[in-house]
């Protein structure tokens, strides 16, 4: 219970169109991950389907019936912020009961649901703080929790894991992949940081100022990129963009991910000259300039040395390359 | 820059303060020594403090004879805290549109609200005093009460729309999507969040109502909605002044809205904030 559909959705502020005809269909208990640049206007989607705020234009169907005129807590979704945005007046047990207590759900049920959700979370000995006496990532468990609590159709997630530190950021990511594995629920992120996507997602929605860029599975994005943008943006590090002609393909750019270059100091297609060496243990980045193609990046495996000014030869595997035309799109 | 202060600008910075804080206490300071004193001390040496020789209560006690002055108490504390309330709740609520909903002409209501901040109500009076004959309000509190909240609501709405704008968007979604009234959002969720706001806002607003001596002058001269001030003003004739009377209707009329300030200032100080959003 809880597919998506949305209708060639726009949305202006004033003259400026932030959310261009938007189509998509997220299928029930899907866990579809909205990524874009800043500004890209996922967060407005979201908030679009929340109900905060109306589209100009276009159908928002739930389960097929069209929600456009119901109001946000009506629609049966719960949302978690990036912010946290937990009640500050409340304790944490009641502000995983406020959205129950509103809806007038009997008091057994009430406190069921949240001993239940308190449970899955571990927050059982938190119950009676206020939010003001957690942690960061207490804080954002309990945002999760006071979504859980009211069994919704769709779980809204606005970067969610923004405001938490690194260590915190996987483990609360691990900790959501669980959650929708264990409810079966759909659910829509939004982040701006591909791993989350690409570690989360069933399905990617890219987005670029308003509009849909590219949908798929995270390996379609990483396999089957539509253009440069969605190329670029998806992989980490970012994909390489090389000229074309110059290496006698077809006008326009070639894109090879830094895992599927060769570096070699005695013989290869570009030669190039390495400006900066990141090792991280596992695996060793390569920076190497060339006077045509600019910065490229190489990523090995396991520790290698490389000197600062040193000359290599770069090879593309030429399998895994991808061509685009001069307009950035993929040529097939 | 280091985080502590030299000693020099230390000493400076409380000369300075020190000196304005005496400045600013020495009238009050003055009335309230004069008004334990007799009329002749208070003229032979007026700087004087209160001790046994010149000691005299007979200001406090014209005070409790004459007049109905717990009356006058009354009607200060009822226009003063009724005023109070009306501008903070409305001020609050147009505070809470102006910032929290897009429509047209937003910024030109907000422009319109906050003009009454450069023009004085008194320039109105007149025309004020006319409709307050034709509705039949004169000497009635209600009066007193609907001119003075016309009075603070510019400032109010001026001061807590750009609080309420720094209010979390997130939480207010949030409240939302929990199926929170917008009523519930703003008196449960915001307006706790801009606490501090809106004390300031109620000193700023209190202070010029209680000592405000024109418009109860003018609206409600008449005994029984007289307020303090008008009150005090029976003690100053043509040519008699009681000032042991005067001195000491003002030293009483001083404690009222110092405790409200103190009230206020501890909101000030204290503040939920902490723990809703990072």
């Amino acid at each position: 219970m809880g597919a998506l559909e949305l209708k060639s959705i726009s949305k202006s502020f004033g003259s400026t169109e932030v959310i261009k005809a938007v189509d998509l269909k997220v299928e029930d208990g899907e866990f579809c991950v909205f990524v874009g640049p800043s500004g890209c206007g996922k967060s407005t989607l979201l908030r679009i389907i929340a109900g905060l705020e109306d589209a100009t234009d276009g159908d928002i169907l739930l389960d097929g019936k069209r929600v456009n005129d119901v109001a946000p807590a009506k629609r049966e979704l719960a949302m978690v912020f990036q912010t946290y945005a937990l009640y500050p007046h409340l304790t944490v047990r009641d502000n995983m009961a406020l959205a129950l207590k509103q809806a007038g759900k009997p008091r057994a049920e009430i406190t069921a649901s949240t001993d239940k959700a308190a449970a899955m979370l571990e927050l059982g000995p938190l119950l009676d703080r206020r939010p003001a006496e957690l942690s960061g990532g207490q804080r954002q468990r309990v945002a999760i929790g006071r979504a859980i609590v009211r069994t919704p159709k769709l779980f809204l997630f606005d970067e969610p894991l923004s405001n938490l530190d690194a260590a915190l950021r996987v483990a609360t990511r691990i900790e959501i992949a669980r959650l929708h594995r264990d409810l079966k629920a759909t659910m829509i992120y939004v982040t701006h940081d591909q791993v989350e996507a690409m570690t989360l997602a069933d399905r990617i929605v890219v987005l670029r100022s308003g509009r849909v860029e590219q949908v798929g599975t995270p390996m379609e994005l990483y396999n089957n990129p539509a253009n440069t943008f969605v190329a670029g943006f998806i992989g980490s590090p970012q994909m390489n963009f090389l000229d074309a002609a110059s290496l006698g393909f077809a006008p326009g750019q070639v894109g090879v991910r830094p895992e599927h270059l060769t570096i070699s100091r005695e013989d290869g297609e570009i030669a190039a000259e390495v400006s900066h060496v990141e090792k991280l243990g596992g695996e060793t980045l390569v920076y190497a300039r060339h006077p045509q193609h600019g910065l490229l990046t190489v990523r090995l495996f396991g520790e290698h040395e490389y000197a600062v000014s040193e000359q290599v030869h770069l090879t593309l595997l030429l399998d895994r390359i991808f061509q685009f035309d001069t307009e950035g799109q993929r040529r097939h | 820059m280091s985080a502590r202060m030299s000693t020099g600008r230390t000493v400076a910075a409380h000369a300075v303060l020190l000196t304005y804080t005496l400045i600013a206490l020495f009238p009050v300071f003055v009335i309230v020594i004069n008004s334990f004193k007799s009329r002749k001390a208070i003229f032979a040496d007026p700087l004087a403090l209160p001790l046994p020789g010149n000691f005299d209560l007979i200001g406090y006690q014209t005070v409790m004879k004459q007049g109905d002055f717990f009356l006058y108490f009354q009607n200060s504390l009822i226009v003063t805290a009724a005023s109070l309330f009306f501008v903070l709740l409305f001020g609050a609520m147009a505070a809470f549109a102006l910032s929290e909903y897009r429509f047209r002409g937003n910024t030109l209501m907000g422009l319109y609200l906050a003009l009454g901040i450069m023009i004085p109500i008194r320039l109105g009076t007149v025309a004020i005093l006319e409709i307050m004959v034709a509705s039949g309000l004169v000497n009635t509190l209600t009066a007193l009460i609907l001119v003075y909240t016309a009075q603070g609501l510019p400032l109010a709405v001026f001061i807590l729309s750009e609080f309420m704008k720094s209010v979390s968007n997130d939480l207010k979604n949030a409240g939302r999507i929990d199926g929170l009234s917008e009523y519930r959002i703003f008196f449960s969720l915001v307006l706790p969040l801009v606490r501090p706001a809106m004390a300031t806002v109620a000193v700023f607003t209190m202070i010029p109502i209680w000592n405000d001596l024109w418009f109860p002058l003018i609206l409600a001269p008449s005994e029984e909605v007289k307020t303090v001030t008008l009150g005090a003003q029976v003690f100053i004739g043509q040519f008699v002044t009681n000032w042991n009377a005067v001195l000491a209707a003002l030293s009483l009329a001083i404690v009222p809205v110092l405790v409200l300030y103190l009230i206020f200032s501890r909101q000030l100080i204290r503040g939920i904030t902490a723990g809703a959003v990072k």
